[in-house]
């Protein structure tokens, strides 16, 4: 057993989980926005605030927003674990990239419920 | 030599196949100080080599079968010179030793009852012979040498037991006393010498067969433990014996499992004839290896071997089908593909008789104690000196080993060693330390090598003398042509010991550790050499044109080679088992 | 006759400073011989060059090295496997430290063997005669029990490259899957328990190039999705 205590789920098998299902979900949400910008030939800002100022439509973004955040934690603490060796250097990296995810999340949560 | 480093232990096994480290899971559970010194990484042994399986009387195959019948085979197949009370010894504790390794883990392939697979093998009989051919062959596919010999080092694994990997027996070390106290080793990796000081120093060196120039034998297999005993004076068993594989393939000299004729295959001439069927009427293609492998040589003699040179013979394996040469003979698929480029579900491979492994060796008692002989003949235990598996020479294989006994041996008799070594450490062992000039008798002969500063090479030595040994030593001897090889062995004897080492160097030298196994290889030679001369009869793997027959007034003996004034004795063959009532020599036919 | 042209990774940390490729001109006479033969030929004019052999035959695993960039058994890849353009190159196995030539050390490797404790567990009192087991149950270790530990594998991938200390490799998770399926093991949920952190398995990305190079033919991969499959069962 190695133990960790800078990724996601304190476990391999639930980030592992998280990964694939948070994977489903933004490719869900990707398929959803591409059909409704092509079903959409004259988008005006009234039809694409429409959408969004459904309620279900603003969960099923918060859920694809923190599947982003979620997927890109545990994508990038990997790629910290794997290329950079000296501790001070990844975790000031993790670090970044955790401030990053937070703010973009919050972020994202103010353009959607704050309107 | 004051600067040199020492490491102690209650008991030191030199060798990590299948018998040392049977040996050590039995020290290391005791708790006794123990260390596996080997040359290479244990798995790398050349136990991981042997295919068919191991020879038991597990009852599986068939409910009724018996380990005395296994014993008779077994004496029969040696000739008659094994030792009865070994032999009883490995048959009758062999099913303990087996179901021990299944419980290890060892993957042994199944029967539908869900027992261990046993398939037949050469030599193997009921009834005592009067049965029909058994199958009493306990199989890991045709892979169980390798499934053995990992499910042991698992099993140390588990058990902690301490290995000095990567290092190399060089010399023994004997006390004022003659008692062996340990040994002189080279770490391989730094070149660091050391003198490991041990109460129980266990040769588990395995075979030698690269003495000849085409054998089934890895290249590690330069018999160093058997060097290491004969440069310290202690004599050797049986040197003479050494067991041709009826079937090498062809140019690589890999093997091909017995197990192969086991499962229905079998050998053919040019013709296509199954000639086995003229010199085994009864057994056929599972005769003796020593009968199958002459009646192979004499195919080829008179005319009616395969190929441009017509020098070897086909074995034919196309009527098993895909589905049993995938199932029980995976490897051997493999094998033929990669060495003969052969798909023996098509075509057959292209075989013939190749050295396979050393009957001789280190004589010992069933305990693994080493024995030499008293001035008056009588048997002398050599103390701190033991031995197992193919080093050793119980002897349960006489003058001709059956298919799967080996395998047997290893786990029987490194589990006797290590059990009787715990029993003696227990009791406790106390010999007179060495002395400087003691160890640095033992360091005389790396330091030889050092201090080289020109002349012959290694690899040329090497192949002169593999030369010499197939030339003169083969399947079939006679007086002529091995007086010829003794003489020429004794000048290459005075070359290697001018020889040079070029390189000096310490990290991962293998040309050091090549050349100190040149020595070994040289020491072996001349023990066969001299042994195969002076036995003047055919007995077993040791067949001479000028005599023939076997000689049971002369020769129902032990050889024993005394290498101090290169002379061969005789010691006398056991015929008293405990339980049973001997096996009285007989006409030994298939 | 043209010779084969072979460059061997040299370094004996003893005289050189730094490793080096050097050339050899190998007379092999027009045979396909083995790669391993041709370093017996080579090391007959360098005694130095140093590699590690001993079954010559596929089955020990000592003689794993990077032969023309892909890994492989040197005594079992005939030279027309290889050679490209009359050229071979050979170096010893990526990622682990060189000790000297061609021989590389392999502890990392055995360490993360050693750590998926190999062998069979089970306390219940052993039977008189065998376990039994039957040809089905067997059926399932095929495939796993015939690793060599030759390190072609773990020595592919490139994370066991970057995390040799965490990640245990593929030939360490063939062994763990191997005493997974064996219905005689009795210690699966000590296993795997052992296994669910980010490293010990789950650094698998699905690469493959374990199961391009395994001289056995052996696949780790889907062992290691077989382990994936039994964690996440156990788990959920």
């Amino acid at each position: 057993m190695v133990t960790n205590i800078t990724n996601l789920g304190r476990s391999g098998l639930s980030d592992w989980l998280l990964q694939r299902v948070s994977a489903v979900v933004l490719a869900l949400y990707t398929l959803f926005i591409v059909g409704f910008l092509l079903l959409s030939p004259g988008l005006d800002f009234a039809a694409w605030s429409g959408l969004f100022s459904q309620t279900w439509m603003r969960i099923f973004s918060l859920l694809a927003f923190i599947s982003l955040a979620a997927h890109a934690w545990v994508g990038l603490w990997t790629v910290t674990t794997d290329y950079l060796k000296p501790t001070g250097i990844r975790v000031a990296a993790q670090l970044i990239i955790i401030l990053a995810i937070f703010v973009f999340l919050v972020w994202g949560i103010i353009v959607l419920w704050g309107a | 030599m004051s600067t040199m480093r020492s490491l102690s232990f209650d008991a030191i096994i030199i060798g990590g196949g299948g018998a040392g480290l049977r040996a050590a899971l039995e020290l290391a559970k005791s708790g006794k100080k123990t260390a596996v010194l080997s040359k290479v990484f244990p798995t790398r042994s050349h136990t991981v080599s042997a295919q068919g399986g191991i020879t038991c009387a597990i009852a599986s195959a068939d409910p009724n079968d018996d380990w005395r019948w296994h014993m008779y085979d077994t004496v029969k197949g040696g000739d008659y010179i094994a030792d009865q009370d070994a032999s009883e010894y490995m048959c009758s504790e062999g099913p303990k030793a087996v179901f021990e390794l299944e419980h290890m883990g060892l993957p042994f392939s199944r029967f539908d009852n869900g027992r261990i697979y046993q398939r037949p093998f050469g030599g193997q009989s009921k009834d005592f012979g009067k049965g029909g051919q058994a199958a009493r062959t306990c199989a890991a596919a045709d892979r169980t040498g390798h499934a053995l010999l990992h499910t042991l080092y698992q099993n140390n694994l588990k058990n902690n037991t301490t290995f000095l990997n990567e290092w190399y027996a060089v010399d023994l070390v004997k006390n004022a006393n003659g008692d062996v106290v340990g040994c002189i080793a080279m770490d391989i990796e730094t070149g660091e010498v050391v003198h490991v000081k041990s109460k129980a120093t266990v040769m588990a060196t395995g075979g030698a067969g690269r003495i000849f120039a085409s054998t089934t034998n890895a290249l590690i297999n330069t018999g160093d433990g058997i060097g290491m005993a004969l440069r310290a004076g202690f004599p050797m068993q049986d040197m003479e014996m050494w067991q041709f594989h009826p079937t090498g393939i062809y140019g690589a000299g890999t093997l091909v499992t017995e197990g192969c004729r086991g499962e229905g295959g079998y050998l053919v001439n040019k013709d296509g004839e199954r000639f086995m069927e003229r010199y085994a009427p009864n057994a056929k293609d599972l005769a003796g290896r020593d009968v199958v492998a002459r009646s192979m040589v004499m195919e080829i003699l008179e005319g009616r071997g395969c190929g441009e040179k017509a020098d070897h013979v086909f074995l034919k394996l196309d009527h098993l089908g895909e589905d049993v040469l995938g199932k029980r003979l995976p490897g051997i698929v493999e094998l033929s593909k990669t060495f003969a480029h052969v798909d023996p579900a098509k075509e057959p491979i292209p075989v013939v008789p190749t050295c396979h492994y050393m009957m001789g060796g280190i004589p010992t008692n069933v305990h693994g104690q080493a024995i030499m002989q008293k001035p008056d003949g009588s048997d002398q235990i050599v103390n701190g000196l033991f031995a197992c598996g193919e080093a050793a020479c119980v002897s349960v294989h006489g003058a001709n080993r059956l298919g799967g006994n080996s395998l047997l041996d290893l786990v029987v008799f490194g589990r006797a060693a290590g059990m009787f070594i715990e029993s003696a450490l227990n009791e406790g062992i106390e010999y007179l330390d060495a002395s400087e000039s003691d160890v640095a008798a033992a360091m005389q002969r790396i330091t030889r090598w050092n201090e080289s500063e020109g002349g012959e090479t290694v690899p040329d030595l090497k192949r002169e003398l593999q030369d010499i040994m197939q030339t003169s030593f083969g399947v079939f001897r006679e007086e002529e042509n091995m007086v010829e090889g003794v003489k020429r062995l004794e000048e290459l004897r005075e070359r290697i010991a001018n020889a040079y080492l070029p390189d000096k160097s310490n990290t991962f030298n293998t040309a050091r550790v090549e050349a100190l196994e040149l020595d070994n290889l040289m020491e072996v030679a001349e023990a066969t050499a001299i042994a195969a001369l002076e036995r003047k009869e055919s007995r077993g793997a040791h067949s001479r044109y000028d005599y023939p027959d076997r000689d049971d007034v002369n020769w129902l003996k032990h050889s024993l080679y005394f290498p101090a004034e290169k002379r061969l004795g005789k010691r006398d063959v056991n015929f008293a088992p405990k339980t049973v009532d001997m096996f009285e020599p007989k006409v030994r036919t298939y | 006759m043209s010779k084969l042209q072979v460059s061997l990774y040299r370094y004996n940390p003893e005289t050189d400073s730094a490793p080096y490729m050097q050339e050899f001109q190998v007379d092999t006479q027009g045979r396909d011989l083995m790669v391993l033969d041709v370093l017996h030929l080579a090391k007959e004019q360098d005694n130095g060059l140093a590699y590690r052999r001993s079954c010559r035959e596929g089955v020990c695993g000592s003689d794993g090295m990077n032969m023309n960039g892909k890994n492989g058994l040197a005594c079992i890849t005939p030279l027309s496997e290889v050679v490209k353009g009359n050229k071979l190159t050979l170096r010893p196995l990526p990622g682990l430290p060189v000790i000297r030539d061609l021989v590389v050390d392999m502890g990392l490797f055995y360490q993360q063997y050693e750590r998926i404790q190999p062998y069979l567990q089970n306390d219940e009192p052993a039977p008189a005669i065998e376990r039994l087991q039957s040809p089905e149950e067997r059926d399932k270790l095929d495939g796993l029990y015939e690793c060599i530990l030759c390190a072609c594998c773990s020595t592919a991938c490139p994370s066991f490259w970057w995390n040799p200390d965490k990640f245990v490799g593929p030939a360490g998770l063939l062994q763990s899957y191997r005493f997974l399926a064996d219905s005689r093991d009795m210690a699966t949920s000590e296993r795997l328990a052992e296994l669910e952190d980010p490293f010990s398995v789950f650094r698998c990305r699905g690469i493959m190039n374990c199961v391009a190079v395994c001289p056995k033919g052996l696949n780790p991969t889907r062992a290691i999705g077989k382990i994936r499959e039994m964690l996440l069962a156990n788990a959920t």
